[in-house]
């Protein structure tokens, strides 16, 4: 005969593991090369395929975030912000969120200086890359690892 | 309802580079979350955030909804003459907040 406790432990048992199929369920098995993939697709759509050089932009970003839903960003591109040469626009994507879009801004000369700052959000432990569009054509990038411990807006096992 | 609060100094010397802030208030509802019922709660976000000086634009910015709740803009721009910035953020559900700052340009 089946006692009480027994009968509860694998009740929780069966429980727990169809919370997990469910959950897994609902992620596609090649989630983060999609993520990739999307990433790739957005940073091609802002360049047009030109390549991107490393440097110029800073990136600034906490190492560890304690909470992804308002972690603080700051964008700085060494430019002198003149009509001849300035930034055009600023890009941020990042790699595990649902869609790599973070956000776009575009500038001028008037703007003065190359810099923002604004708060954002991270699902999960990966890079921030921050793309900068200069008036001569050419983009510059740059990138940070950022460490999550609570994931922004979704349920475990969907990030 | 819909709030938004600019930071910015009223007067500034020709020339000067001053730093403006702003946030507006909003949910940036995400479109990713569920209910405890399961049924996914529609997206709701600021689209756009434009910045015009005297008319001109000077700054604008593209929102998605990787931008935290209540989103805080930080941006310079250089002070040319006395008169209105202008901030305007737009977004989903016919949202459209505008707010004005004067500044005096010595």
């Amino acid at each position: 005969m089946t006692t009480r406790r027994e009968f509860l432990v694998l009740a929780c048992g069966a429980a727990s593991i169809t919370a997990a199929t469910s959950a897994r369920a609902q992620l596609d098995p090649n989630q983060a090369a999609l993520r990739r993939a999307a990433l790739q697709e957005a940073v091609r759509k802002v360049t047009g395929g030109a390549p991107v050089g490393r440097g110029r932009v800073k990136l600034e970003l906490p190492p560890l975030v304690d909470n992804g839903n308002a972690v603080p960003l700051s964008v700085a591109v060494e430019s002198p912000m003149t009509a001849a040469d300035h930034v055009k626009a600023i890009h941020v994507f990042t790699e595990k969120n649902p869609q790599p879009y973070v956000l776009s801004a575009y500038l001028g000369p008037r703007t003065a200086r190359a810099h923002l700052a604004t708060r954002i959000r991270i699902a999960d432990t990966g890079t921030v890359t921050a793309i900068a569009q200069l008036s001569d054509g050419t983009f510059w990038s740059d990138s940070a690892e950022v460490v999550v411990t609570l994931s922004a807006c979704l349920e475990e096992g969907l990030i | 309802m819909a709030r938004a609060i600019v930071n910015m100094p009223a007067q500034a010397k020709r020339g000067e580079v001053i730093e403006i802030k702003t946030l507006a208030a909003h949910p940036m509802e995400t479109g990713f979350r569920r209910t405890q019922l399961g049924t996914l709660i529609p997206r709701d976000i600021i689209r756009r955030f434009v910045c015009t000086y005297n008319g001109a634009e000077i700054f604008r910015v593209d929102l998605h909804p990787a931008m935290a709740a209540n989103p805080l803009i930080a941006f310079a721009t250089v002070a040319t003459e006395s008169g209105t910035i202008a901030f305007q953020w737009v977004g989903d559900n016919g949202y459209t907040v505008t707010e004005t700052a004067s500044i005096r340009v010595e």
